[in-house]
């Protein structure tokens, strides 16, 4: 790039980058830390930066006393489920909001939204209530669903924005080509907004994945996910910080891969289609 | 197979009414241009035949069978897009395959007619190309192959050429003349450029407010326009219009003549207009001559290459007299 940037200009800007980055990142570089000391060590009164002892106990301890694999599974499970409805259901949501707009339409996207800014706490009891009647407290199908209902205005807000990217006079040609509705969003509307479909899939899985209210009141033993894991090593104690630490870092391990791969996707997804 | 009619049809969108009541016949096997300045409804008047937009009252019949409620999918006609609106995810093959996909032909026929398309359009050795790697030109024909395939009742046209450069228009022009010559189908295109319209219509339907001002052949607009409107809008360079006293000579509100409908000279001659020569547009052809005329403001000449006339010449000016065009206070011809 030809701009006319000095430099010193240039040092000071990746000096400060990296500073940033290190500070975002350092609780979770202590949490890796933590997870391979001992729990002596982990409490120490002189913290120690790198494990003096390098242990790989306490992820015994934490499968030994709670199943990582059964936990994780439900996330997966849960995440990706409530990824999957909420497309199913925001696709033709937001193409309507897109495509055939109404007076209305605005004002449907902004109550949408306003939804997430009411706490959760503020529903707890009636949720709690039609799930118990309902037999969905601590089951997989009720964690999808209710996880489902909290993501889908922001499913929503994106699809409708990188829908809106779409030239209507395409999907005009499907119609005139014997498209209907069906066919127009299945062989048009997605092949076309594939990578902000994808974004939204990233971001909704991870929302998904790191989700705790909901989570750790509406489960219990069978439908935990591995955000109730975690919660269930903490203590007032203190005495489980390496574990907590083992515990949490084998909770982010997979959803932090999976971020990594897909970086590109990711930023794409969180500018909301801002950037081309 | 492709009448088209149009009974009272009428549009609004919201408080504003962009299609007051319009009713047409289109007839089988016709080539018909709207054209009309912008803004005037033309492609919200194609939008409703195609059923992109919905009618607010009225009636549209496709050979003869009542569509105003059916969706586009239904009424079996193909567009044609001034973006040219190619999937941008699929190769050529696949844009012009895809209405015979949602047709459910057979893959035999697929093949067999993107191939008889390809040929026809001269597209064959690009069909394995995306749209984005082609040029305004191949792309536009690749709107036209996805468009004849369906062989539907009728194909619709908005501002096909417009984003064409001009040599390239002449020549997509022709082609797709050509192409009715052959298909015999009908079709509907839309147009500002009132050379394609003389060129290409067997009809023109002149628009003007979501009015239809004339429907005729190009000839007959040209020779004999309804009203003041359609004599300013048919012909170029445009008509030149005179009122007062000049136009009560022949009992008329206002006259007009054609630019090609004048005799020059330098002479006085009693009786004609005199003016000073302002700009000699030198076509090669023709020329165009703007004239300033004395107490009857500029009017526009046409004229051969070579003749002598400069800029700030003295004219005299004999329109003829059995090409006068006049008009009523309303604007009528009389
Ligand atoms: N969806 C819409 N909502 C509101 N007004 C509209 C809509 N579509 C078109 N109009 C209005 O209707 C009028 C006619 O539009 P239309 O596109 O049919 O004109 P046109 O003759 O095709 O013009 P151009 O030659 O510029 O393409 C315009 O004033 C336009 O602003
Ligand atoms: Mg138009």
């Amino acid at each position: 790039m030809a701009r006319n940037v000095s430099v010193q200009t240039k040092i000071g800007f990746t000096i400060a980058a990296w500073a940033i980055a290190l500070l975002l990142f350092s609780p979770i570089l202590w949490v890796v830390l933590t997870a391979f000391k001992t729990e002596a060590e982990a409490i120490a009164n002189t913290p120690t930066f790198l494990p003096q002892n390098f242990t790989l106990e306490n992820f015994g301890a934490v499968q030994d006393r709670s199943d990582y694999f059964k936990h994780a599974f439900n996330s997966i499970v849960v995440s990706v489920g409530s990824t999957l409805l909420g497309l199913l259901i925001g696709i033709p949501a937001a193409w309507a909001m897109a495509f055939a707009p109404t007076k209305r339409t605005k004002d449907v996207l902004m109550w949408m939204l306003s939804t997430k800014m009411m706490p959760a706490v503020g529903v707890l009891i009636p949720i709690y209530l039609i799930f118990r009647d309902l037999r969905l407290l601590d089951t997989l199908q009720g964690l999808t669903i209710i996880m489902t209902l909290i993501n889908l205005p922001i499913i929503i807000w994106m699809l409708y924005t990188y829908f809106k990217e779409i030239p209507i006079d395409i999907l005009e040609a499907a119609r005139m080509d014997g498209a209907e509705l069906y066919n127009e969003i299945v062989h048009v509307l997605i092949p076309m907004a594939l990578p902000g479909i994808a974004s939204t899939l990233l971001l909704n899985v991870i929302l998904a994945w790191n989700e705790a209210f909901w989570t750790i009141t509406l489960t219990s033993g069978r439908a935990g996910t591995l955000t109730a894991f975690i919660s269930s090593f903490s203590s007032p104690q203190g005495l489980f910080l390496a574990k907590l630490s083992a515990a949490s870092l084998l909770a982010i391990a997979p959803i932090l891969l999976m971020g990594w791969f897909s970086q590109k996707q990711l930023v794409r997804g969180l500018t909301f289609g801002a950037v081309k | 197979m492709g009448s088209i009619s149009l009974r009272n049809v009428k549009k609004s969108f919201g408080d504003v009414q962009i299609i007051p009541d319009i009713s047409l016949d289109i007839k089988e096997g016709e080539f018909v241009v709207f054209v009309g300045p912008s803004g005037c409804g033309k492609s919200t008047l194609l939008r409703l035949i195609a059923g992109l937009e919905d009618t607010s009252s009225g009636t549209i019949l496709l050979d003869g069978e009542d569509m105003t409620k059916a969706p586009p999918a239904r009424r079996g006609l193909a567009m044609v897009f001034q973006s040219y609106a190619l999937y941008p995810h699929m190769t050529v093959r696949d844009n012009i395959a895809f209405p015979l996909k949602m047709a459910k032909a057979s893959k035999e026929e697929i093949d067999r007619k993107v191939e008889y398309a390809a040929r026809t359009l001269n597209l064959s050795s690009y069909l394995d190309r995306r749209p984005r790697a082609l040029s305004g030109g191949q792309r536009q024909r690749v709107a036209i192959g996805r468009a004849i395939v369906r062989e539907p009742k009728a194909f619709l046209f908005d501002e096909p050429l417009s984003n064409l450069d001009a040599a390239l228009r002449v020549n997509m022009r022709l082609e797709i003349t050509e192409l009715h010559q052959q298909l015999k189908t009908t079709m509907i295109y839309v147009t500002h450029d009132q050379v394609e319209a003389m060129t290409m219509a067997d009809r023109i339907v002149v628009l003007n407010a979501g009015n239809v001002e004339q429907f005729g052949s190009p000839l007959d607009l040209y020779k004999k326009p309804a009203n003041r409107f359609v004599a300013g809008f048919i012909g170029s360079p445009k008509m030149n219009f005179v009122d007062g006293p000049e136009a009560a000579k022949h009992n008329a509100h206002s006259i007009g003549v054609r630019p090609e409908h004048f005799l020059l000279s330098r002479e006085n001659i009693p009786g004609t207009w005199k003016g000073t020569v302002g700009v000699a547009e030198q076509l090669g052809s023709d020329t165009f001559l703007h004239v300033h005329v004395d107490g009857l403001g500029l009017m526009t000449i046409r004229t051969d290459g070579d003749q002598t006339f400069s800029h700030g010449d003295d004219v005299y000016l004999t329109p003829d007299a059995t090409r006068i065009y006049r008009f009523d206070a309303a604007g009528l011809a009389i």
